[in-house]
């Protein structure tokens, strides 16, 4: 098994934590994971992505050109991974940050309002894990109690209280994308 | 002989080596004056010198404690190293001015800087002796030089730097004079400084350094003698002697 | 201990700490800074040396006064950085003395820019500084390796009294994997016979890199020769994969390694009979694993994210035996396994055959790739 996953999207929406946080509940649920970022000037302010990539053997290439699995979480992103996803991929895309619709039928869009959900959560930088939520139900191998378990096992002290508000998050996120998948015709 | 006539002794911190320096250069003086000074200080086996390229490149043959020896300039930088992990032990560079004011200005304000606990002797005569006599950063206005022939254009060569006045405004610097061994009062003088730069480093109290005007008459093209005249009446006008820097822990500090 | 997700700059750092780095001097840049970062505020943390130097010149000249007390030190950089420490490099070198130098690499020449690449192999590997030295260089193509090779790195310094350098691309820098540490302990002083740290109680040493005599000069260039014949023989490391009944093999190192990994394993399940050959030590690199493989080999196949440099290593070993063929990404570019896939492919339908210089083809099939024309 190995699955290739991009994040996408502005710097600020927490696009690097996003895959930190899949890779550590990959890690823990023993499998091999990595995480690379793009790095440099195109950290300040334009679009940042991270890879991850996890796999129940030794992984070769921390790079990939045509991912299964993408998540864009503004219009660039979109119009970018739609582009490369691999046939019969999935793309979570966040509907707050995009006008249009999708332009390829080979591949499982799902758009999800991270941005509007965050806020009903009340914080607006939970995006990220509303669409990482969104992204586990096309990702079997984790689960939203793994990332929770993540989340508990990894974040930093300072920010535990803040532990509700991403469960909530992912839930909402999972929960929004279940709903998108009973749209898509079988 | 009675030590009542004894006027010379070879100081303990020095080798039985012969050095290779030419008549009438004050490099052996200076070495001698840092000699008697860990002599008296009694820290020979807890120095360790840092040579530099020049000149003196060879000054561990010279003292009897352990030695290493940089690439041209980046001695301070290499004292660093020493220092940092050695904390206990007494470090010091020997370098001329094109090593120190020329290819190794970078590491030499870096050090000051910092306020490295290290001591830096700086020898300052006017030119780069090892290669053949080349003009220095140091070399006078107007000074003939194998690479100023017509003596230094400081329209198109520049001027000197004056090394002590420029580390003397750095904070890290506990310790900055400048002293010449042209005459024995002088050279009194000068020992005296070294003394107060290395009772700087045991005690803590920062960077030190003693920048020696110093002869150079191979390359000068004089006799000795000479050579001590142009000290006294051309580079000292250029360069005045004088404590240019001296916290007040140091001036407590009595040698 | 249980693993943690490491970036593979910060690995490296807090794995030199646990091998009981004393001292480390460094001068900030992309894409190494982490490591800079990680032990500003982990050494001081310890009561250990930090400095943070005024140039790569200051720092890796840091190192060498440090190394020459004899206790753990190392120096990081990235390329240009690297290139400015060649000259203390050839000091520590020539003065025997051991020191640990990782190089984050970067696509270059010049300023270049931050991206992955490997094209200081040839710095690394055949010089860089002046004279004639052996260098030990390590390059891990994982965090996990990454920090064993850290570890070892000291450990073979001091053995040889050698250089041990590190090199990685940009992206291994910058990657987070799960990776177990080793424990931390005080670092032990050993009292090498040759460390100048004060002459209590014995005779007074010098180090200095300086043999006026060339006889002397060649004495020891000889001796350094002598005891790099010990570490071909003892040091040399490799991870091989697929190879026992490969047709064609692909050698890589570092990140264009496991970039081939990828490709290898699609090729195997689409029944095509290919291996790789990764080099863990480049220098001392493995010619007697890669002699061996000549006699199974049909062809072989040296992918580098530079313009061929271990290439030359691996035409030495061949030595037109077989063809070997060439793709490289230089540049900063980081290979997709797609495109190794594609060189397997066309090498495995054939025909390959012995060239002078596997550049020239791949040079041809590069300006048709990226659509561009041929100057």
């Amino acid at each position: 098994m190995q699955k290739e996953i991009i994040i996408a999207g502005f710097g600020g929406q927490g696009v690097l934590f996003g895959g930190q946080v899949l890779a550590y509940a990959a890690m823990d649920n023993g499998l091999d994971v990595t995480w690379i970022p793009s790095y440099g000037p195109e950290m300040r302010g334009g679009t940042a992505n991270c890879t991850v990539v996890i796999a129940d053997h030794e992984i070769g290439s921390p790079l990939v050109k045509n991912p299964p699995l993408a998540i864009a979480l503004n219009l660039p992103s979109f119009d970018k991974y739609e582009e490369t996803l691999a046939k019969g991929g999935t793309l979570v895309v966040n509907k707050s940050m995009v006008d249009h619709a999708q332009r390829r039928n080979d591949i499982h869009t799902l758009f999800v309002p991270c941005s509007e959900i965050a806020e009903e959560i009340g914080d607006r930088k939970l995006l990220n894990m509303v669409a990482v939520g969104a992204l586990l139900t096309s990702l079997p191998e984790i689960k939203v109690e793994d990332v929770e378990k993540a989340l508990e096992g990894h974040l930093p002290a300072r920010h535990k209280h803040l532990l509700p508000k991403n469960f909530e998050a992912l839930k909402r996120g999972f929960e929004h994308a279940q709903k998108e998948w009973d749209k898509i015709p079988a | 002989m009675t030590t009542e006539n004894l006027v010379y002794e070879r100081p303990e911190a020095f080798t039985e080596m012969p050095t290779h320096y030419c008549p009438g250069c004050t490099h052996g003086v200076a070495h001698r004056l840092v000699a008697e000074v860990l002599d008296e200080m009694g820290i020979v086996d807890k120095t360790i010198g840092v040579a530099p390229v020049g000149c003196a490149v060879f000054a561990y043959n010279y003292f009897d404690t352990d030695f290493v020896e940089a690439p041209h300039g980046r001695a301070p930088a290499m004292a660093t190293g020493v220092k940092r992990v050695l904390p206990d032990r007494v470090v010091f560079t020997y370098q001329g001015d094109g090593d120190l004011a020329s290819i190794g200005m970078g590491e030499i304000v870096h050090a000051a800087a910092r306020g490295e606990n290290i001591t830096v002797i700086f020898i300052n005569n006017a030119n780069y002796g090892m290669t053949g006599g080349q003009m220095a950063p140091t070399t006078l206005p107007g000074m003939k030089t194998s690479s100023s022939q017509s003596g230094r254009d400081v329209e198109t060569q520049g001027y000197p730097i004056k090394v002590s006045e420029m580390l003397s405004t750095l904070e890290g610097v506990g310790y900055c004079a400048r002293r010449s061994l042209h005459d024995p009062k002088n050279i009194r003088l000068a020992k005296k400084a070294i003394r107060t730069a290395f009772e700087t480093q045991v005690r803590g109290l920062g960077f030190s350094m003693v920048e020696l005007l110093s002869t150079c008459p191979t390359n000068w093209g004089m006799t000795p003698v000479n050579a001590l005249k142009f000290v006294e009446e051309r580079m000292i006008p250029a360069y005045p002697l004088g404590d240019y820097k001296i916290s007040d822990a140091i001036k407590q500090i009595k040698v | 201990m249980p693993k943690e997700l490491w970036k593979g700059n910060e690995a490296i750092a807090e794995a030199a700490v646990r091998a009981g780095l004393e001292a480390y001097f460094g001068y900030p840049i992309t894409p190494q800074t982490e490591i800079l970062e990680y032990l500003s505020r982990r050494m001081p943390e310890l009561g250990r040396a930090f400095v943070q130097a005024e140039s790569e010149l200051g720092a890796i000249n840091m190192v060498y006064g440090a190394a020459c007390t004899g206790v753990r030190v190392m120096s990081s950089s990235s390329s240009p950085g690297i290139s400015l420490m060649m000259e203390g490099l050839s000091y520590i070198a020539g003065t025997e003395i051991p020191a640990v130098l990782v190089n984050v690499m970067r696509g270059g020449p010049g300023l270049g820019n931050i991206a992955p690449a490997q094209s200081d192999y040839n710095q690394a590997v055949r010089g860089g500084g002046h004279g004639d030295y052996p260098r030990i260089v390590l390059a891990p193509a994982s965090v996990q390796e990454a920090i064993d090779l850290t570890t070892l790195s000291f450990d073979l310094a001091e053995k040889y009294r050698m250089i041990t350098m590190i090199i990685l691309d940009g992206s291994t820098g910058q990657m987070m994997e799960p990776a177990e540490m080793t424990a931390l302990s005080e670092p032990k002083r050993k009292n090498f016979e040759w460390a100048t740290n004060g002459a209590m109680n014995r005779e007074r040493r010098i180090l200095s890199s300086i043999y006026l005599n060339p006889l002397d000069e060649e004495k020891t260039n000889l001796r350094m020769l002598k005891n790099w014949k010990n570490v071909q023989a003892n040091e040399v490391r490799y991870k091989e994969y697929f190879l026992e009944d490969a047709k064609y093999v692909i050698v890589g190192f570092g990140t264009a390694g496991r970039v081939a990994l990828s490709a290898v394993r699609e090729a195997r399940a689409q029944g095509i009979k290919v291996g790789l050959l990764r080099p863990i030590t480049v220098s001392p690199f493995p010619y007697e694993a890669l002699d061996q493989l000549t006699s199974q080999a049909e062809a072989f196949l040296v992918a580098e994210m530079n313009m061929g440099q271990m290439l030359d290593d691996v035409l030495l070993t061949v030595r037109g035996r077989v063809p070997v063929e060439f793709y490289g990404r230089p540049g900063g570019v980081v290979p997709f396994h797609n495109e190794i896939l594609d060189e397997i492919h066309r090498i495995a339908t054939g025909p390959v055959t012995v060239q002078t210089d596997p550049r020239e083809s791949w040079l041809t099939r590069m300006y048709g790739n990226l659509k561009i024309a041929v100057p």
